[in-house]
C-alpha cells in the first residue's frame, strides 16, 4: 500500500529551511558569541538527515549529489591553511587577523580569518554526520 | 617563539588531508607518502640540531602566550622521540607497500597511517595537559581504524576490546584533568608544575597522580592493564603491528616520564616507589607470557610488555643514570621492536603462518633473512656489544647503587628468560630442515622486503658500537628531565 505523506513533506520543507537558515546565522555569529562551525555544522546536519528521512535516500541523493569523503578532506584543508596563513606573517600557527571594512548596501562588517576556519569544520561536521548516519542507514543486512 | 617546533605535527596532518582527496589514485598515494615521509624525518632531525643548540624550543599556539593558549614545547627528550618516530615511521612505511593488499590500500591506509604520526608527534610535543589528551584521541581514532582494516572475525573481536579499554583510559584521563585543574586552576604543563610546588604533594593532589599513572599505564601496558596488548597487536598486518609495537605503548611511556620528572617529583618516596613495583611485575609478568607462547607475532608482543617494565624501571630509581638508561632503552626497544615485528611480517611472507611449530629450515633457503634477525634478537636479549646490552647496563647499575637489589635480580631473570625466548624462535624458525619448497617461495623477491628493515639493523648495531657518544647524549637528556626548572623556565619566560 502506497501512504500518502503530504503533511510531512510540506512540513518538512518548511522546517528544514528554517533550521537551515538559522544554522548559517549561528555559523557566522560563531567567533564573537555563541554559535560557530561545530554548532552551526551539527544543525545542518540535523535538517539534511531531516531530508532524508521524510523523503527517501535515492530522492535526496539526486538532490544533493556530494562526496561527503571529499568535503571531509576539503574542510580540513581549509582550516589548516588558514592555520598557516598566519605563518607566512611569521607569526604563529593559527593567529587569527580581523579587521573592519564599509561594504555598500551591508554596513560595516566585521572580517576575520576566524571565519574560513569555522568553515573548514562546519564543512567537517556536516560531512562527517551525513556520512556517518548514511553509511548505516545504507547497510543491508 | 619558533614554527618549526609545530612542523613534525603540521606535516603528517596535512599529508592525511591531502591524501584523503586523492584517495582513487593508489599510486600518487603511494609516491607522496614516501615523499612526505621523508620530509617528516629531515623536520624531526633539523629540530633535535636547533633544540641540541640552541636549548629548549617553545611555540604558542594562536600568539595567546602560555599558561593561558596552548603551547608546543620541544625539549631534548620529546624531539628525541619525534625522531625515532619518523624512522619507524619511514620503515613500516616502505614495508608496508611490499606486504599491504590493495584493499586496505583503498580504504584510507595512507590518511590514518599519517593521522597515527601526527597524534603520536603532537603527544610528544605538547606542553599542554589537555591538549595531550586531544593527541591521545587522535591517535587513538587512526590506531582504531588501522586496527580493523581488512575486517577479519579475529579483528574484530580483539579490537573490540582494544577499543573499549583505550576509551576507558580516555574517560578516565579527563577525570583526572578535571580534578588537576580543579586544584591547580590550570593545564599548562609547566604551571601545573609550579602550582603543585607551591601546594605541596600530598592528599589529593597524589591521588590525581596515581589516576594519571592508571591512565598512562593503560596506554602503556603496564601491570595490571597489559592483558588487551598481545591479542590485539596479533590481529593487524606486520606494517601495522610494527608501528603499534614500537611507538603507541612507548607515548603512553613518554607520558608517564613526562609527568613523573616534571610535575609529581615532590613525594618520590610514595610515587616512585609504587612505579618501581610496577615495573619489577610489568617486566616479569610480561616475559612469562612470551616464554609461554609459540606465535612469532605474540612473543614479541609480551615482550614490549616486558620490556616497558625496564623503561619504568628507570623512571622508577630516578636517579640521572637511571633516567639516562631509560631514555637510551627506549630509543633501543623503538628501532628493535619494529624491525623484529618487520622480520615476522616477512617470515608470514615466506611461509604463510606465524606459528613456529609450523615453520622450520629458513636458515639454508633464506640466510639474509636469518643472520639479520639473529643480531636484533641478540640485540633485545642484551647481548654485548649491541645497543641492548648497553641499555640494560646502566639500568642494572643503578639499582644496585640504590640497594634495589629486588627489581636488580628481577630484571636479569627477565633478561635470560628475553634471551630463552628469542632463541626459541630461532630455533623453531630457522634452524631444522627447510619445510618449504623451491617452488613455495621462489616468487617472493627479498630485497625490497628486507631493505625497509636493514637501517633499523644497522641502527642497533651502530647504537651499541658507538654507545659511548649515544649514552653521554642521553645522559644530557636525563639531565635537562630530571631538572623541572629548566623546562618551566623555558615555557613561563614570557
Amino acid at each position: 500500500m502506497r501512504t500518502n505523506f503530504l503533511m510531512l513533506h510540506t512540513i518538512t520543507r518548511i522546517v528544514s529551511f528554517i533550521v537551515i537558515s538559522f544554522s548559517v546565522y549561528l555559523f557566522f555569529a560563531g567567533h564573537n558569541a555563541p554559535g560557530g562551525g561545530f554548532i552551526g555544522g551539527l544543525m545542518m546536519a540535523g535538517a539534511l538527515i531531516l531530508l532524508y528521512v521524510s523523503f527517501d535516500l535515492t530522492t535526496i541523493k539526486k538532490v544533493l549529489p556530494f562526496d561527503y569523503t571529499f568535503i571531509i578532506g576539503l574542510g580540513l584543508l581549509i582550516a589548516i591553511l588558514t592555520g598557516l596563513n598566519s605563518m607566512i606573517f611569521g607569526d604563529a600557527f593559527l593567529t587569527q587577523y580581523f579587521d573592519y571594512y564599509q561594504i555598500p548596501f551591508i554596513g560595516e562588517v566585521e572580517l576575520t580569518t576566524a571565519l574560513p576556519f569555522d568553515l573548514g569544520i562546519y564543512l567537517v561536521v556536516i560531512a562527517i554526520t551525513l556520512l556517518t548516519i548514511l553509511t548505516i542507514a545504507e547497510d543491508v543486512s | 617563539m619558533n614554527n618549526i617546533v609545530l612542523l613534525p605535527v603540521l606535516i603528517p596532518f596535512i599529508a592525511g588531508t591531502l591524501l584523503i582527496l586523492f584517495r582513487h589514485y593508489p599510486r600518487l598515494q603511494r609516491i607522496s607518502s614516501g615523499i612526505v615521509v621523508f620530509l617528516l624525518l629531515f623536520s624531526a632531525a633539523f629540530l633535535l640540531y636547533l633544540v641540541y643548540q640552541e636549548g629548549i624550543q617553545t611555540i604558542a599556539l594562536g600568539n595567546w602566550p602560555a599558561p593561558f593558549g596552548i603551547v608546543l614545547v620541544a625539549d631534548l627528550f620529546s624531539v628525541l622521540m619525534v625522531v625515532l618516530s619518523s624512522i619507524v615511521g619511514v620503515a613500516c612505511l616502505f614495508f608496508a607497500y611490499q606486504t599491504l593488499s590493495p584493499e586496505r590500500e583503498k580504504y584510507f591506509f595512507y590518511p590514518f597511517y599519517f593521522f597515527l604520526l601526527t597524534g603520536v608527534n603532537g603527544s610528544f610535543l605538547t606542553g599542554d595537559l589537555f591538549n595531550l589528551f586531544v593527541f591521545f584521541e587522535v591517535m587513538l581514532i587512526s590506531s582504531f581504524i588501522l586496527i580493523v582494516m581488512g575486517g577479519t572475525k579475529y579483528q574484530l573481536r580483539e579490537s573490540y576490546k582494544y577499543v573499549v579499554i583505550n576509551m576507558f583510559a580516555s574517560i578516565l584521563f579527563l577525570v583526572a584533568l578535571a580534578l588537576i585543574y580543579g586544584l591547580t586552576g590550570t593545564l599548562n604543563m609547566a604551571h601545573i608544575a609550579v602550582q603543585v610546588a607551591e601546594l605541596e604533594q600530598a592528599g589529593v593532589l597524589n591521588t590525581a597522580a596515581m589516576l594519571l599513572l592508571v591512565v598512562f599505564g593503560m596506554k602503556g601496558a603496564l601491570f595490571p592493564l597489559y592483558f588487551w596488548l598481545p591479542k590485539s597487536y596479533y590481529g593487524p598486518p606486520a606494517a601495522i603491528a610494527a608501528l603499534f609495537g614500537g611507538l603507541l605503548t612507548k607515548v603512553g611511556i613518554y607520558a608517564i616520564i613526562r609527568t613523573f620528572t616534571l610535575i609529581f617529583v615532590h613525594d618520590t618516596g610514595f610515587t616512585h616507589t609504587v612505579i618501581l613495583a610496577l615495573a619489577g611485575f610489568t617486566m616479569f609478568f610480561g616475559v612469562l607470557g612470551a616464554v609461554s607462547q609459540f606465535d612469532f607475532k605474540r612473543i614479541l608482543s609480551y615482550h614490549i610488555i616486558s620490556q616497558v617494565g625496564y623503561m619504568v624501571m628507570g623512571l622508577g630509581l630516578f636517579t640521572p643514570l637511571a633516567l639516562a638508561g631509560a631514555i637510551y632503552y627506549i630509543a633501543h626497544h623503538i628501532i628493535v621492536k619494529s624491525a623484529l615485528f618487520l622480520f615476522a611480517g616477512a617470515t608470514q611472507k615466506i611461509t604463510g603462518t606465524t606459528d613456529l611449530k609450523k615453520m622450520s629450515g629458513l636458515l639454508k633457503t633464506h640466510p639474509v633473512l636469518a643472520w639479520t634477525f639473529f643480531i636484533t634478537a641478540i640485540s633485545l636479549a642484551g647481548i654485548p656489544p649491541l645497543s641492548g646490552f648497553f641499555s640494560k647496563f646502566p639500568l642494572i647499575l643503578s639499582g644496585i647503587e640504590q640497594a634495589s637489589y629486588a627489581i636488580v635480580i628481577v630484571a636479569l631473570i627477565v633478561g635470560l628468560l628475553t634471551l630463552f625466548s628469542m632463541m626459541k624462535i630461532f630455533i623453531y624458525v630457522f634452524w631444522g630442515t627447510p619445510s618449504l619448497k623451491k617452488s613455495d617461495y621462489e616468487h617472493i623477491k627479498m630485497k625490497p622486503l628486507l631493505l625497509p628493515i636493514m637501517p633499523l639493523v644497522a641502527l642497533t648495531i651502530i647504537l651499541g658500537f658507538a654507545a659511548e657518544p649515544i649514552f653521554s647524549f642521553s645522559e644530557v637528556v636525563a639531565d635537562q628531565i630530571i631538572d623541572p626548572s629548566i623546562y618551566i623556565d623555558a615555557v613561563l619566560e614570557e
